[in-house]
């Protein structure tokens, strides 16, 4: 292929072509260091107070989370990164790339990384900090396995880039994936792809009822971390809740306020979001025949209370504040529901144990995390049920 | 419910007072918005999902309004389809989903009689010599019933000898254009056309061949909206101003209307502001609850019409912003509530993970 820094399609943010690979093991402590080091200048840069998502990646990357993660893993000894990883970012989440390049970093690989297109500031100033960390000479090997370029879609660089990398990360809705993946990676190539999910919640009624003031706000404000945050938009914000439980009409009320008073305050509603919302209400009151209810916090929150939850419920999702809401008096009764497109499950006062038999149990097919409300959006080392340390490096057999 | 819709549309566009009509249009809407409920499922699952009670009354504020782009995912039809002569649609641009408006021939034929009645306001009872700033192959093919060709053959029936001035492949035709204003000189001529096409291909072309034309007596009518015009920061005075210019025209209309609620259009007066008829009305809302704004406060749009039976378009919610200015005192003498138009509402930065490869 063409190299980068000859290819006038093609932006570099960040490093060279890797050219003779050299993979690490995981968890190495060179790259460890680095991102505690990537971690201390975002933390202090001005720029990352405008951005809470950057300051979320350096508070992910941080020295202490690091040494945590890597202690649950126990079998690193005989394992070594794959070689390159090519990760194609997701075009409207400015931060996602720098995580799935520490994913590649973690699992020892060389990395090159296609941020979106559009211009994020965001973006620049985590390259701009990376190549601070890097003009570090201590960091010689890690240089070695960082590119970050950027390029409009362009059919030739992405099958160059596949037909030359050990394992391609796609992040993005269902067509990306589809378009990306008939180009074709060698032979002995893994894929992973992190498609469209939906994801959903489950609060126990009673546990709201006894919750006090302070509690409540904490929980509130979780959920609204988990929803509003990035406008319901995300894989693993949630648009079904279900409650079990009894006392369920008080305690939904408690529990909704709770939520309207955060979103009240720190919700920034644009027209276009009332606008979008308002129409989406419309079209469900055509098209989903399971309705009963409808709470609505003026345009702020939508409640949609549905009496029996149809197998395609998946279909319908909220945005920016709007929940399909079911009674169940069991969880198992749901679980006709759940489908290959299911992530997140998150919870309240429901034993986790519960909702793990709830998916082996049943033998689904669907839900992938089972995380406590407010932790939707925290991403992690294992996502879509994928152990991404384990998947992008190999196993030297020792006998 | 008929009654008083025909009543209604006898009488002359700007002369009610906003108490009289507001009294009279409480029972049109409350009638006309059970005929709709009654009469098209899908409307009647909205109203029953937001708890709308037909039995009670309900002053308009309080009725839903249907968000317009609903019609471009629904065939929303309130007679049987029988009945249905005519389907509008609007002019998208290719891959765009189109809206679909069905019309009984009481609906098209009050569509016809509003925009007559609205027209002779501004221009005077009498036919005139029509310029149309088009294509006559829009028009040409009947079976696709734009809202392009719909404005076109509505104003057309105040015109007379009505040319047009782009050929086929939408180039200046400055032959016919010139043979007609030679033929209509110092007589008063109707120029109508969409504001966007105007500009781009009538105004900017006479700029380029650096021609003037004599059409100081000409009034111009147009609509369709400033969304591309705004890119390219033209707004209303310019658009006037660079008009006059070139073809002398000082009489100009702006109108604001969408194929939704076609007859009953908001006309541009000589002060400036867009005038809801007799037969229309517009309301903003706050966009946090959909609260009626106060004289002067930015809101979302809302459309009030008394024309369309056949399809629930009512009440509409637009995507536009707008303030109202005032109501029955504009110094153009005309009543009825009047406006400004701010602009379509900015689409949000999407966050999120679902996206396209770009």
């Amino acid at each position: 292929m063409i190299p980068f820094h000859d290819d006038n399609n093609i932006e570099v943010l960040i490093g060279t072509q890797p050219d003779l690979i050299k993979p690490l093991m995981p968890f190495d402590d060179q790259c460890c260091d680095f991102l505690a080091d990537l971690s201390s200048i975002l933390n202090v840069l001005p720029e990352s107070k405008t951005y809470p998502e950057i300051m979320a990646f350096a508070f992910w990357c941080r020295k202490a989370n690091i040494t945590k993660i890597k202690s649950i893993y126990t079998d690193l000894d005989s394992r070594i990164g794959l070689g390159i990883v090519f990760h194609i970012a997701p075009s409207n989440v400015p931060i996602n790339f720098a995580y799935s390049l520490v994913f590649g970093l973690l699992s020892g690989n060389a990395n090159v990384v296609r941020v979106p297109f559009r211009l994020f500031p965001q973006v620049d100033v985590i390259c701009s900090a990376i190549n601070k960390v890097l003009a570090n000479k201590k960091y010689q090997d890690i240089r070695n396995m960082i590119s970050v370029i950027r390029y409009e879609y362009n059919d030739t660089i992405t099958e160059d880039l596949s037909s030359n990398c050990d394992a391609r990360v796609i992040w993005g809705g269902d067509d990306t994936i589809r378009k990306i993946r008939s180009f074709p990676i060698p032979v002995r190539g893994t894929d992973i792809s992190f498609a469209d999910r939906y994801s959903f919640c489950v609060i126990d009624s009673e546990s709201i009822a006894d919750l006090d003031q302070i509690k409540l706000i904490q929980l509130a404000e979780g959920f609204y971390n988990d929803t509003y945050l990035m406008d319901q938009n995300a894989c693993s914000s949630p648009h079904l809740v279900v409650w079990a439980g009894h006392h369920k009409t008080e305690t939904k009320k408690k529990f909704w306020d709770a939520v309207n008073d955060i979103v009240t305050k720190k919700y920034d509603l644009e027209a276009i979001n009332s606008v979008d919302k308002y129409t989406l209400l419309c079209q469900n009151a055509i098209a989903l025949e399971e309705i009963s209810s409808l709470d609505r916090y003026k345009n702020y929150l939508y409640r949609q209370t549905i009496k029996e939850l149809p197998a395609n419920i998946d279909t319908f999702r909220g945005k920016c504040g709007y929940f399909f809401e079911y009674d169940a008096n069991d969880i198992n009764e749901i679980s006709h529901i759940v489908n290959k497109k299911y992530q997140t499950l998150t919870y309240y006062g429901v034993d986790k144990q519960l909702l793990v038999d709830f998916v082996l149990k049943n033998r689904l097919l669907g839900i992938d995390r089972i995380v406590p409300i407010g932790k939707a959006l925290d991403i992690g080392l294992i996502w879509d049920g994928i152990d991404v340390i384990r998947s992008l490096s190999r196993v030297v057999d020792v006998h | 419910m008929m009654d008083s819709i025909v009543s209604i549309l006898n009488r002359s566009p700007y002369s009610i007072s906003s108490q009289e009509k507001d009294a009279i249009y409480e029972d049109i809407f409350f009638n006309l918005t059970n005929h709709h409920y009654s009469n098209c499922p899908q409307y009647r699952r909205i109203l029953d999902t937001l708890g709308y009670d037909t039995k009670k009354t309900h002053t308009i504020d309080d009725i839903p309004p249907i968000p317009v782009r609903l019609f471009k995912e629904y065939e929303l039809v309130s007679v049987d389809r029988s009945k249905v002569v005519k389907t509008m649609m609007s002019s998208g641009t290719s891959g765009q989903k189109v809206s679909k408006i069905f019309l009984d021939s009481e609906t098209a034929s009050r569509q016809t009689k509003a925009l007559a009645k609205i027209t002779s306001e501004f221009i005077g009872k009498k036919r005139l010599p029509m310029l149309v700033i088009d294509t006559k192959e829009v028009v040409k093919d009947r079976n696709l019933f734009s809202a392009r060709g719909a404005g076109i053959l509505g104003f057309s029936l105040h015109g007379f000898d009505v040319t047009y001035a782009l050929d086929k492949e939408m180039n200046l035709d400055i032959e016919a254009i010139e043979a007609f204003s030679t033929k209509h000189k110092d007589k008063d001529i109707l120029i109508f056309g969409f504001t966007y096409m105007i500009w781009e291909l009538f105004y900017k072309e006479l700029v380029k061949l650096n021609k003037k034309l004599g059409l100081d007596k000409g009034i111009l009518i147009h609509g369709g909206g400033w969304k591309k015009l705004a890119a390219e920061e033209v707004d209303n005075s310019t658009f006037k101003k660079n008009l006059q210019n070139v073809c002398g025209i000082q009489r100009v209309h702006n109108y604001y209307g969408m194929v939704e609620q076609t007859g009953s259009i908001f006309m541009e007066c000589e002060a400036g502001y867009l005038h809801s008829s007799a037969y229309s009305d517009v309301k903003m809302r706050r966009h946090g609850d959909f609260s009626v704004c106060d004289i002067g406060e930015v809101g979302l749009i809302e459309l009030i019409s008394i024309i369309p039976s056949s399809y629930p378009g009512h009440i509409i919610l637009s995507e536009d912003t707008g303030e109202i200015v005032g109501i029955d005192d504009c110094q153009c003498g005309r009543t009825g509530s009047y406006f400004k138009i701010h602009g379509r509402i900015k689409k949000a930065e999407i966050r999120g993970c679902s996206d396209t490869f770009s």
